[in-house]
């Protein structure tokens, strides 16, 4: 059973949601932003996302732009990014990590020798936000065969016909972007995404995790009553940009993340 | 049409050869499908091309004249110059040919609302143009170091109605713009037409906006049919994203005696960290929903572009030039700034036609060749759009200069 597997299905147990956490790795600096991701699963994250910087995040709203932003302006890459995987996994061995970002800095080191290093660094999954399955042969078949869990972003516009393809060669979760947008827009009411995890229900037993513009402890609330996984990434981020050093930039994150995490503990008991 | 090795399609996923495709986040592809649909079904509507063809004509002022630079061609010494004069064009430059076509596209599909990403501000200028004209909101999305460089187009702009958004976001240039244009239309999913302006984006931008711009190469052929006879020896064009050079290679790329040049901008030089020449200077790579050759660095973050022309400053290119490029089919090469701008005096004085910097690239090509080549050799260079748009530009640098000396 793989990391993410083992995770949701514990969680399950327990009968409760995950609380999924994303943060820009490099922000705001190697050494801070490492101590973010250690310090992530003691305040209750129970998945992490870790964004591979790009430079032109399309996808993205300002507050992951600007992370991505001071992050390759501290000199984060692609191998630093794994290089921080590996430190985590020293004294983590249960925790899933996520990498999230653009295909070309993939592309670019080389898919295949970036499947075995992701792999040996102790990566679980991948989010490729510009890998539709239509190119599937480029990476998802070549990471799911190394072991490493492709997870596919479902949309509002994802309609019935396309959701097939979309979860075909899925593995790990599903994630549904709950707004039409970009990371960090408004968010997206409770009827709309109870009824898209319907839909989604039909078609896939995977865990579904929902995300976009969930910020606080109380939406996180709201999502974990109807979906196996609640995504937060701009609300974290933003801590950092808001932090006066890097100190700060650590402390604060972690406390919004043990606050979300209470939010999502509590929202099924 | 006959599919031969070098006009291949590109296939049902998008790709000549390995680049193009679709590399698009989830939200967008249901939009980019249903786009590939409707264009398919349009260009096999006579209705459609009816339409189509009455707006060139009547709208545009197609066909354009193919001239003889009679007085460059005694100057160069050499080759027969011919100059197809897409600057002619209502607004100026060739962008307006892929506007039209996109807009009754639009108007088709029911959409109530124009994107457009604009560098040196002729295709915003054309988007504002036909949204006017067919009474669409638009939204045009500039650069700010653009709209700092370009400010008689964002006039223009303005006065046709347009509301311009400055993009500050990396260096303010193109593809910022194209990012946050891409950005507008994952937020307005139902009612917005992303009106691409160059052979670039996911499929089926590229082959939709070629076959938009291939009537410059249609007309090419028939003019100079009609004058001499017979097929052009050599074509040039310069190449930003490419759809100028598209539009009039296309036509010929069956024609094995037609030496086709693509120019890119070589800025301050491709041996230099200042230049826009993706083919000559770049790697592949994938950026605005397609694969193709990419300025980026060892890591695969992308680098920022440099010309003088900032319709050439993008890190980018087509993905069929890239096939063009790795089959051999079209030679690429680079041109300077300095290159350029010695062009367009050379055109100004000659020919009394003042051109873009973009295609001033193209002339400094044809300048450069021209000399070498037998008087029956006949040379067409898309002169792709007008250099009115560049008078501060060219007043600041020669201001730079007279300084130096």
């Amino acid at each position: 059973m793989s990391r993410l597997e083992q995770r949701f299905a514990d969680l399950k147990a327990e009968g409760r949601s995950a609380l999924v956490t994303f943060v820009t790795a490099g922000d705001p600096g190697y050494d801070a932003s490492l101590k973010i991701l250690k310090g992530l699963p003691a305040a209750g994250a129970d998945v992490i996302e870790l964004g591979m910087p790009f430079t032109d995040p399309m996808a993205d709203g300002v507050a992951i732009q600007l992370a991505t932003l001071r992050a390759l302006e501290a000199g984060q890459t692609l191998a630093k990014t794994l290089q921080m995987v590996r430190e985590f996994r020293v004294d983590n061995q249960n925790t899933p990590i996520v990498l999230m970002g653009y295909y070309n800095p993939i592309h670019r080191f080389g898919v295949e020798q970036f499947v075995a290093e992701a792999r040996e660094a102790g990566v679980d999954g991948l989010i490729i936000v510009d890998l539709p399955p239509e190119h599937d042969a480029e990476l998802a078949t070549p990471a799911q065969a190394a072991g490493i869990d492709f997870i596919r972003l479902t949309t509002p516009t994802t309609d019935d016909a396309r959701l097939p393809r979309v979860l075909e060669r899925s593995s790990g979760f599903v994630y549904y972007v709950s707004v039409a947008g970009v990371t960090g827009a408004g968010s997206a009411t409770t009827e709309h995404v109870t009824e898209a995890i319907a839909r989604l229900r039909r078609h896939t037993d995977l865990p579904i995790s929902v995300g976009f513009g969930i910020r606080t402890p109380e939406q996180a609330a709201a999502i974990a009553r109807l979906a196996d996984g609640v995504v937060v990434g701009s609300a974290l981020v933003d801590k950092i940009a808001q932090a006066k050093g890097a100190e700060q930039a650590v402390t604060d994150v972690l406390s919004l993340c043990s606050a979300l995490a209470e939010g999502v503990r509590a929202a099924r008991n | 049409m006959t599919q031969t090795q070098y006009r291949p399609g590109p296939d049902a996923n998008g790709l000549f050869g390995s680049f193009g495709g679709r590399y698009v986040a989830e939200t967008l592809m249901p939009l980019v499908l249903d786009l590939a649909r409707e264009y398919e079904a349009a260009k096999a509507d006579p209705k459609f091309l009816e339409e189509l063809a009455y707006f060139q004509r009547d709208y545009i002022g197609r066909p354009n004249p193919l001239y003889f630079a009679e007085r460059l061609t005694e100057h160069c010494g050499g080759a027969k110059i011919f100059f197809k004069r897409e600057e002619l064009n209502h607004t100026g430059a060739h962008k307006v040919n892929n506007c039209i076509g996109q807009v009754l596209l639009a108007k088709r599909m029911g959409k109530k609302r124009l994107i457009a990403e604009t560098g040196a501000g002729m295709h915003g200028v054309a988007t504002a143009t036909v949204a006017a004209r067919f009474g669409l909101p638009c939204v045009i999305y500039m650069g700010a170091t653009d709209i700092e460089r370009q400010q008689a187009n964002v006039f223009r702009m303005k006065l046709l109605g347009a509301e311009i958004v400055p993009v500050t976001a990396g260096t303010g240039t193109l593809k910022d713009a194209m990012n946050e244009a891409l950005r507008d239309w994952v937020t307005n999913v139902d009612d917005t037409f992303y009106l691409i302006g160059t052979v670039a984006g996911p499929h089926p931008y590229p082959a939709m906006v070629r076959d938009f711009q291939s009537i410059i190469g249609k007309e090419t052929r028939a003019q100079l049919h009609e004058k001499e006879g017979r097929l052009p020896d050599s074509l040039i064009a310069c190449v930003g994203g490419g759809s100028n050079a598209m539009g009039l290679f296309h036509e010929f790329l069956e024609e094995p005696s037609v030496k086709i040049i693509g120019v890119e901008a070589g800025g301050h030089g491709v041996h230099t960290d200042k230049h826009a020449a993706s083919l000559n200077g770049g790697v592949p790579g994938v950026l605005h929903g397609n694969r193709t050759y990419l300025l980026q660095d060892d890591d695969g973050q992308i680098t920022d572009a440099h010309s003088i022309s900032a319709g050439l400053d993008y890190p980018g290119i087509g993905p069929e030039h890239a096939y063009l490029h790795e089959v051999k089919r079209v030679e690429y090469v680079s041109i300077t700034d300095d290159e350029a701008l010695d062009a367009f005096h050379t055109s100004c004085r000659l020919e009394g036609i003042i051109p873009a910097l973009e295609s001033s690239h193209a002339l400094a090509e044809a300048i450069k060749r021209a000399p070498t080549l037998p008087k029956d050799h006949l040379m067409v260079i898309c002169l792709s759009g007008r250099g009115d748009k560049d008078m501060q530009t060219v007043m600041n640098h020669m201001a730079a200069q007279e300084k130096q000396a």
